[in-house]
């Protein structure tokens, strides 16, 4: 009975509250300056944020239903999943470079997608797998470094960071996360990358590349990587890795960010169209263009 | 005790040089293997609780102590919400009695004490062996285990970090 009356009622509290819930629905008009802010009251009129989740016994097991396209091409929700990023130590900081390419499914989503996460100034972090996952977390990951900074009155090590963003996504494991990303920056120790995924697997290393394209990036990176490159050849290295994965992945492509740290921070070094890339001298066509056996290119002399 | 240094992930070899043995206490090693990400965690927590107890009670666990504790870590893992999916091997010199242990232990927690032991696809080609093969030379028998893992497997991984656990304590040594 009281539970009846409370339901009719339009004085007590749950009625006020049901009025006003209502009243926020059907309005749209609110004034501009109470905009988001609900007057201090959106919190209690749209009730306590909480996340969507499907209404199945299980959660998991439903979105896995919905979003794995390696069993179910025809699944509904497609998550971004082809990439290539790469990131490398050598003598002078660290290189970062991305494609820029965004897949759902076989649709080309955007061709100027941001794959590399600024940190801080001294950390950035890489996107593969689900891109909201990585942009969400990386992000919160931030966050943690300034207070970590705050409280402890000290940059954060990169290997701190990452461990800290391994053991966050490890303790969402097997609930649907999917994020392959790198951990770049520069600390005490120097140059260092951390390559973090959701399996929970945190490796410390020199050289990572993670997404589809990451076999082709690897073959070019590999094979031109030395400890004491200097900064322009670094450059040219991860680009030219880049542009071999967006040559060869369809999942890549469209351009190259290019992200140098060193022990002042990162820098943003350029955004290079691979088709442009690819014309003005790394496609093949335009490596043997006018050569022949007839007329062979001069061979270098070795000692 | 012996283990491969390869980080791999799908097809690609992400790190060749990951050390998958932990030296829990001056005279215990534990190999790791099985779900990554699992891996590392159950291992740095084994790690730190045997820590624990070296500090509180000033000396360390006996190998038999430790592998009944880890056992009994994992198979109370087995039975909540989301389990470690972790096999090892345990390793250990006594320091009380002076002779050396070594354990199995799989993901399910089974335990077993054993003379030799492995996991993983090399386990098929070395165990055999192991069987056969004469225990007093323990580096030059491990070392033609390696060898024919290296040989007759498809994925043979390269690299392989040995360590030794003996009345000394703990060291790595090379083939």
């Amino acid at each position: 009975m009281n539970s009846f009356v409370e339901r009719y009622s339009t004085t007590s509290a749950t009625g006020q509250l049901r009025r006003a819930q209502r009243l926020a629905d059907e309005e749209d008009e609110f004034s501009d300056a109470a905009w988001g802010s609900s007057a201090g009251f959106g919190n209690i009129v749209k009730g306590s944020p909480s996340f969507m989740v499907p209404n199945t016994p299980d959660p998991t097991s439903f979105l896995r239903l919905h979003t794995d396209d390696h069993a179910d091409p025809s699944c509904r929700i497609k998550i971004q999943h082809g990439t290539t990023t790469l990131a490398f130590r050598f003598q002078g900081g660290v290189i970062v470079a991305v494609d820029s390419r965004a897949t759902a499914g076989s649709y080309i989503a955007s061709g100027t997608v941001k794959k590399v996460i600024e940190i801080n100034p001294y950390l950035l972090g890489t996107m593969a797998g689900g891109a909201a996952d990585c942009q969400y977390w990386e992000t919160y990951l931030g966050m943690h470094c300034r207070l970590h900074e705050l409280r402890n009155r000290e940059r954060i090590s990169v290997s701190a960071a990452s461990k800290y963003l391994s053991n966050l996504v490890y303790s969402y494991k097997g609930m649907g996360l999917s994020m392959g990303t790198m951990v770049c920056g520069w600390d005490k120790t120097g140059p260092a990358v951390f390559y973090v995924d959701s399996d929970g697997t945190r490796l410390k290393g020199d050289i990572f590349s993670v997404g589809s394209g990451s076999t082709f990036a690897y073959g070019v990176l590999d094979q031109g990587y030395r400890w004491d490159l200097t900064d322009e050849e670094a450059q040219e290295l991860g680009r030219r890795s880049i542009y071999a994965a967006g040559h060869r992945d369809a999942y890549s492509g469209n351009t190259c960010n290019l992200y140098h740290v060193k022990e002042d921070g990162w820098k943003f070094i350029g955004n290079y169209d691979l088709a442009q890339l690819h014309n003005q001298g790394y496609g093949y066509e335009h490596r043997v263009e006018g050569r022949s056996s007839a007329n062979p290119p001069e061979v270098v002399a070795t000692a | 005790m012996a283990a491969d240094t390869t980080a791999a992930r799908s097809i690609v070899k992400m790190k060749v040089d990951e050390d998958k043995i932990k030296t829990l206490s001056p005279h215990l090693l534990m190999a790791y293997s099985g779900e990554p990400g699992d891996t590392v965690q159950f291992a740095e927590y084994v790690e730190r609780n045997i820590r624990l107890y070296q500090i509180r009670n000033l000396y360390a666990l006996r190998p038999s102590a430790a592998a009944s504790w880890i056992r009994r870590s994992l198979a109370e893992s087995l039975r909540s919400r989301r389990p470690y999916s972790v096999n090892l091997l345990l390793g250990g010199y006594d320091t009380a009695t002076h002779d050396p242990h070594l354990y199995w232990i799989d993901y399910l927690g089974t335990i077993s004490e054993v003379p030799f032991a492995a996991h993983g696809y090399g386990s098929y080609f070395a165990l055999s062996l192991l069987d056969r093969g004469p225990l007093e030379e323990g580096l030059a028998t491990l070392k033609r285990c390696i060898d024919e893992v290296s040989k007759r497997l498809v994925v043979s991984p390269g690299n392989y970090k040995i360590k030794v656990v003996d009345k000394d304590g703990v060291r790595e040594v090379e083939l």
